[in-house]
């Protein structure tokens, strides 16, 4: 009964049937560790141990740990921030925006990619929540009446929106995310016996898979995408806000919301193909993320990618045409200067240049290739926050103050610390929850699936 | 045996054979007290006859409220409680509310909604496990469930009834009055 579209390629290979799916995705939860998850397991901990003292100490002894001064008071921790919050928008956007555009091909990498973007998130936060310096107090950020000794929170200040932003972001994510694992924690809990059928059957909140439930649900996931839609957008357009209501050289312009809703999308792509790549093979799912998957996501690198390099071009445009001196000359020096030409070449090269090697197909749907460029572009993402960041501010109004940033070991452990934090969570995810949405794979297996020879 | 309800569960194979068999069933003049699939199919809640979902109204209702409650907090502190003189700009400067509030529409309406969902469609980790018909039906088969007591047609004639429609297999379960 299966039917191949003429035109389209299956998104499923390999003739799966719908109870293959159920097979094949959760095997993986119910076997025994494989020894490579718990090598990379292992190495996720030994991180994030060593990053868990190095953000002690930062805790303990204060920002000054880190390889601040008077003039350059945002570096990493910002940068890795807004990298990390970058890296979060592939998740919802995958399974928020393809969904209403109906792009079945989603449904093989939503469940992976919202997990991703969950924990980036929370790798986002720690650095929020370091960077204050005095992380007990964090709760100020919240508008809590002033019997505490404060006034209320500033509703005109970007960085009060930002906290409205990204725990919004993070808890509609994590709803969203979890509302779709429900109806496939009830097929775990179907075929566990014991223990394992008491723990997934209390995740899986007593689903029984009736009409009336399947159409509550795709009502549920329905409008939590159509909230989702803007909220993912809203998100980047207020971390830019941060830079851009300021009035420092280099961070005070109007392009920056699309600039980084555009990089954003860009950099969690490369984020999701990054970690797809690796878990397919671990994981024996080459018959479900397939190289179609691997080609239109790098359809989307492409294009986000060039919108990120015209943004680069205009910005530089820009500069001239203002005729405000301060303007020209932060991105000069940016481009041309002694101290950082080469974090913005190393960012124009991985952002602009090596994304356009996606144009040819054969690119395109190389592993190898996607693998390599995933990470490069990663790379260049996080350049292009530092070259924001610390280049606008290196060179201050007044050239006594000029400075030049030197990250410390403590710099370099609290992003070990997120590294850590990030693949242990990630991996936790990949063994114990299922790696993708069995029943939305299922609902396309019979539109969408390789045609079995014997049916 | 009289305690319990008599159910016939029709077990079908593919999902078209079930949306066949759904309206074979009702045009027939069957009462089909549930169905139940491993994955969402589209139209068959068309098909059962069930009406449109309200959740939408309620995550608008939830979101009107978080439209509303961002408003206040933000007009009644920045503007009544504690207004402050920042370079002479209003003191309701209402552009600048606009994420806060968006940001809080959103979150009360997602969280209102699926709230809601959880509470009407009985979802909740602790206390129970939920009645299954056949277990298989989160795996890969699909169940129509009659309830025979509502029914006029006896137990043979629907179960050659769904042998027509395409039922891969046909069993009667009884299950006990709560």
């Amino acid at each position: 009964m299966q039917v191949t579209s003429p035109v389209r390629p299956p998104l499923v290979t390999g003739g799966k049937t719908v109870s293959d799916v159920t097979q094949d995705i959760s095997r993986h939860v119910e076997n025994k560790p494989t020894k490579l998850w718990i090598l990379a397991f292992t190495l996720s901990l030994i991180t994030l141990g060593y990053g868990s003292y190095c953000l002690w100490m930062t805790w303990w002894d204060g920002i000054g740990m880190w390889g601040l001064n008077k003039t350059i008071g945002w570096a990493w921790d910002i940068t890795n921030f807004v990298w990390w919050v970058g890296i979060g928008h592939a998740g919802t956007l995958i399974s928020a925006i393809l969904l209403l555009f109906r792009q079945k091909w989603r449904t093989s990498i939503n469940r992976a990619a919202e997990a991703m973007t969950i924990f980036a998130v929370i790798c986002a936060a720690s650095f929020i929540i370091a960077h204050m310096g005095r992380p007990w107090l964090a709760y100020w950020a919240l508008p809590l009446p002033n019997a505490f000794g404060s006034l209320w929170v500033n509703f005109n200040s970007p960085l009060v929106w930002d906290v409205f932003a990204i725990s919004t972001y993070f808890t509609v994510s994590l709803v969203f995310w979890y509302i779709g694992l429900v109806p496939d924690f009830a097929t775990i809990r179907e075929r566990a016996t014991g223990i394992r059928r008491v723990v997934y059957g209390a995740l899986s909140l007593g689903w029984d898979g009736s009409a009336k439930s399947w159409q509550r649900y795709e009502a549920v996931s329905l409008v939590l995408a159509g909230c989702s839609t803007p909220l993912v957008l809203s998100v980047h357009t207020i971390v830019s806000m941060d830079f851009a209501t300021s009035v420092i050289p280099g961070w005070h312009a109007t392009i920056f919301p699309p600039y980084f809703v555009a990089g954003a999308i860009f950099s969690g792509f490369a984020m999701v193909l990054t970690l797809m790549l690796i878990t397919r093979v671990v994981f024996k799912l080459e018959d479900y993320i397939t190289v179609e998957h691997m080609e239109s996501m790098n359809k989307i690198i492409v294009l986000t990618g060039s919108i990120v390099g015209i943004a680069y071009l205009s910005e530089f445009f820009i500069a001239w045409y203002s005729d405000v001196p301060y303007e020209s000359y932060t991105f000069i020096n940016r481009a041309f200067g002694d101290d950082y030409w080469w974090a913005y070449w190393s960012m124009m090269t991985c952002n602009v240049i090596s994304p356009q090697l996606f144009w040819f197909r054969t690119v395109r749907r190389s592993i190898a290739w996607t693998f390599l460029l995933s990470i490069v572009v990663n790379i260049g993402m996080w350049f292009e926050r530092f070259v924001i960041i610390a280049t606008s501010l290196s060179r201050d109004f007044l050239p006594s103050s000029w400075a030049y940033f030197s990250p410390t070991l403590y710099d370099i452990g609290d992003y070990l610390f997120t590294f850590g934090l990030f693949f242990t969570l990630f991996l936790l995810f990949a063994k114990f929850f299922p790696v993708v949405n069995m029943a939305e794979v299922k609902s396309i297996i019979k539109s969408s699936s390789a045609k079995k020879d014997t049916k | 045996m009289s305690k319990g309800t008599n159910y016939i569960i029709g077990v079908f194979d593919d999902e078209d054979v079930l949306m066949d068999a759904v309206g074979t069933l009702r045009s027939s003049g069957v009462k089909i007290q549930e169905a139940y699939t491993p994955f969402p199919v589209h139209g068959l809640d068309d098909a059962l006859g069930y009406k449109p979902s309200n959740l939408p109204i309620a995550a608008f209702l939830f979101g009107l409220t978080g439209t509303i409650c961002a408003l206040l907090l933000t007009i009644g502190t920045m503007g009544f409680d504690w207004p402050m003189d920042i370079g002479g700009k209003p003191f309701i400067p209402l552009p600048h509310f606009i994420p806060v509030t968006f940001e809080l529409t959103i979150l009360l309406a997602s969280l209102g909604m699926v709230a809601t969902f959880l509470i009407i469609s009985n979802l909740k980790p602790w206390g129970y496990e939920p009645f299954m018909f056949d277990g298989r039906s989160t795996d890969d088969k699909f169940l129509l469930v009659v309830d025979l007591d509502k029914n006029k047609l006896d137990k043979d004639a629907l179960t050659n009834l769904f042998k027509q429609t395409g039922a891969s297999e046909v069993n009667s379960k009884i299950v006990e009055n709560h």
